[in-house]
């Protein structure tokens, strides 16, 4: 079963216990400066976009179909079953195509370290993978942040929207952007607001697309190179034979007139 | 014992080289935060856009060449093959360097190989680059046998040659078009005047038109430097083919732009549109209009504006789809700093120090006065006297 995050803006009163919380659970520092950031970083993987009296939680959505783990040459990321987008450290070799890949500007470097890590949220994977919620679910106070199966989730957003059709935007940020993700936003205004607008289309198709060509490019240009060569070829030998050829009679020529 | 004379070039050369240097200590002991101006927003900037992006595409007369001579049996270009597989060589070797400084963990940049993910257009990059660089090196071979005299190993490379060729011009045609393709993923983020659908058409025919241009470069270069033959009417018959293929690569490129209606963005002059002209118009339209002349294209000075116009223009195509077109998405204008500037500047270097002695130590070129005529000597346009100095001391030495 297909694990989500629920957020929803109407609810979040931007308290940053889901900052605190990620930080303790992934050892990182937090302090009222950090908490000051509005943006993420190595040393921040989630915090609340604050416009005017509006919020947006920004974390990584994710993705049913990770552009960052499309692109990662060495499989670091992944996309598990349960939902979470983990990243596996030890086989990172650090050419940093997931950031520039990724639609949601997730993945962050740590650039002041002489052997760097990539970091972003991996939605707890770990918990997650022994029935845990994640750890900002569980510190939300609100529960403007939620976790749980991802279609009872849908569900219950939709139902949401249903009953207070005015608080809400009629859309479920994350439901079909880039093919979808686990991580899933309502909000009373547009998601645009929040620098949060991506196509529907899954960004691996893109490359997709070409890259299964390949064998067929290599198979076919293969035969086709290979048959050039032995026509190119063969007017050579054609011709070297010919020339033997015409020599040989010439030579017998000479020797009919001599006689 | 007399010092040996420290020409203007020889000096730039080592100061290029001794802050290269500096800069790669500075990069292995404070890491690429202090030593690049890459940010979060801006992973990859002038080592992936100039040192990866541009050193494959100049290494492409490798392939190009060897397709020519070996499968399409265009046996008069044999003679500039063996310098066009020599700065594939050295290409190549000089992007897996470039590579050990960009990469985070350069310690493991074996992984792509023993650890695969194959829906990865990087997975499918590395494993192409590894195998075309021992192809390359095979192809390479025969001049080192030769100079050491292993009559076994030359036959033993003879009897595979052309399989190996096919196989070093199928991962060329992949990976060149794949560096293309390794932007298919960022619709969002590179600008609709780079963003097509087509980057991997275009930069495996760029990649054709600037190893043909690279080669018309050295060869002229190499026969100023070492004073070897230059084969002009080789010269002219590619520069001819040239035309061809870059005739081809801009109406393609203008067919995409107007089909995906981005001609748009060119009524407003600004800073992309800017640079998107600087590529078109003097890297793509000139050359093809200085090559179109049968009075320019039959001079070497002629032909050598056109090759470097075509080399410059094709640069500034990658820098513009891997800076850039970048930048816009990015919030943020990216330009290097010293430190990335003095590696990538020491590679260059480096580049042309090793072509210099392989073609003075190891048969690259063929004995001059063995066919042909000596051309060439007559035209002397200043750019080249100016480079010609960088290769001076190989030729008093």
């Amino acid at each position: 079963m297909s694990k989500s995050i629920l957020y929803d803006a109407t609810v979040c009163i931007d308290c940053k216990l889901c900052e605190r919380a990620c930080a303790e659970r992934n050892k990182l520092p937090y302090d009222d400066n950090i908490a000051a950031e509005q943006m993420m970083s190595a040393h921040k993987l989630t915090f609340v976009m604050t416009k005017g009296d509006k919020f947006m939680r920004r974390l990584c959505m994710n993705c049913q179909d990770p552009a960052c783990a499309s692109v990662c040459p060495v499989a670091a990321l992944r996309k598990t079953s349960l939902g979470p987008v983990t990243y596996d450290e030890s086989r990172c070799i650090g050419c940093r195509y997931c950031m520039l890949a990724c639609p949601f500007g997730i993945p962050k470097y740590e650039w002041n370290k002489v052997l760097p890590r990539v970091r972003k949220c991996d939605m707890c994977s770990d918990r997650v993978a022994a029935g845990r919620p994640t750890a900002c679910a569980e510190a939300c106070p609100t529960g403007a942040t939620k976790f749980g199966n991802r279609d009872e989730l849908i569900a219950e957003a939709n139902d949401r929207i249903a009953k207070a059709p005015n608080q809400y935007v009629n859309h479920i940020y994350g439901l079909e952007e880039v093919g979808g993700t686990s991580v899933l936003l309502l909000s009373s205004v547009p998601f645009d607001l929040f620098g949060l607008h991506t196509p529907t289309e899954p960004l691996p198709t893109l490359t997709y697309r070409v890259l299964s060509r390949l064998p067929d490019i290599v198979s076919l240009g293969g035969v086709l190179l290979g048959g050039v060569w032995w026509i190119t070829h063969r007017r050579a030998e054609v011709a070297a034979a010919e020339a033997t050829e015409r020599r040989a009679k010439k030579e017998r020529n000479e020797e009919d007139e001599e006689k | 014992m007399k010092l040996p004379k420290l020409s203007f070039w020889k000096a730039v050369m080592v100061v290029v080289l001794l802050a290269g240097a500096y800069a790669t200590v500075l990069r292995f002991t404070r890491g690429l935060g202090a030593s690049t101006n890459l940010t979060d927003r801006f992973p990859w900037g002038l080592w992936i856009g100039f040192d990866v992006m541009c050193g494959v595409m100049l290494a492409a007369g490798g392939f190009t060449l060897t397709a020519a001579v070996y499968i399409f049996n265009l046996e008069r270009f044999r003679p500039i093959v063996r310098p066009t597989v020599l700065t594939a060589f050295l290409g190549y070797s000089l992007v897996v360097a470039a590579l050990m400084f960009d990469l985070g963990r350069p310690y493991r940049i074996w992984h792509p190989l023993v650890m695969w993910n194959p829906h990865s257009v990087m997975f499918e990059v590395a494993w192409c680059v590894t195998l075309y660089t021992s192809v390359l090196s095979l192809e390479f071979a025969p001049i080192i046998f030769e100079r050491l005299r292993m009559e076994k190993a030359l036959q033993i490379q003879h009897a595979i040659v052309i399989p190996l060729v096919i196989l070093g011009v199928l991962l060329s045609t992949l990976h060149q078009s794949s560096l293309g393709s390794l932007y298919l993923i960022v619709p969002e983020k590179l600008h609709p005047l780079w963003y097509s659908p087509l980057l991997p058409v275009f930069f495996f025919i760029s990649a054709i038109c600037v190893g043909l241009a690279m080669t018309i470069f050295e060869s002229y270069m190499s026969s100023k430097a070492f004073g070897k033959q230059l084969e002009l009417p080789l010269l002219i018959s590619l520069g001819r083919v040239l035309v061809v293929a870059l005739a081809v690569y801009a109406v393609l490129r203008f067919q995409d732009l107007y089909h995906r209606g981005a001609l748009q963005y060119l009524r407003h002059l600004g800073y992309e549109t800017d640079l998107f002209l600087v590529e078109v118009v003097l890297g793509l339209l000139l050359p093809i209009a200085l090559l179109l002349s049968r009075r320019i294209r039959e001079t070497t000075g002629g032909l050598y504006l056109a090759a470097v116009l075509v080399l410059l223009g094709f640069v500034t195509n990658r820098l513009n789809v891997a800076v850039t077109g970048m930048e816009a998405s990015s919030g943020l204008r990216y330009f290097p700093k010293w430190t990335e500037l003095a590696i990538t500047g020491s590679m260059i270097v480096a580049g042309f120090a090793v072509f210099t002695l392989a073609a003075k130590y190891l048969p690259i070129f063929p004995e001059a006065g063995a066919s042909g005529t000596r051309t060439g000597q007559g035209t002397h346009p200043s750019p080249v006297a100016r480079v010609d100095l960088a290769f001076s001391h190989a030729r008093k030495a």
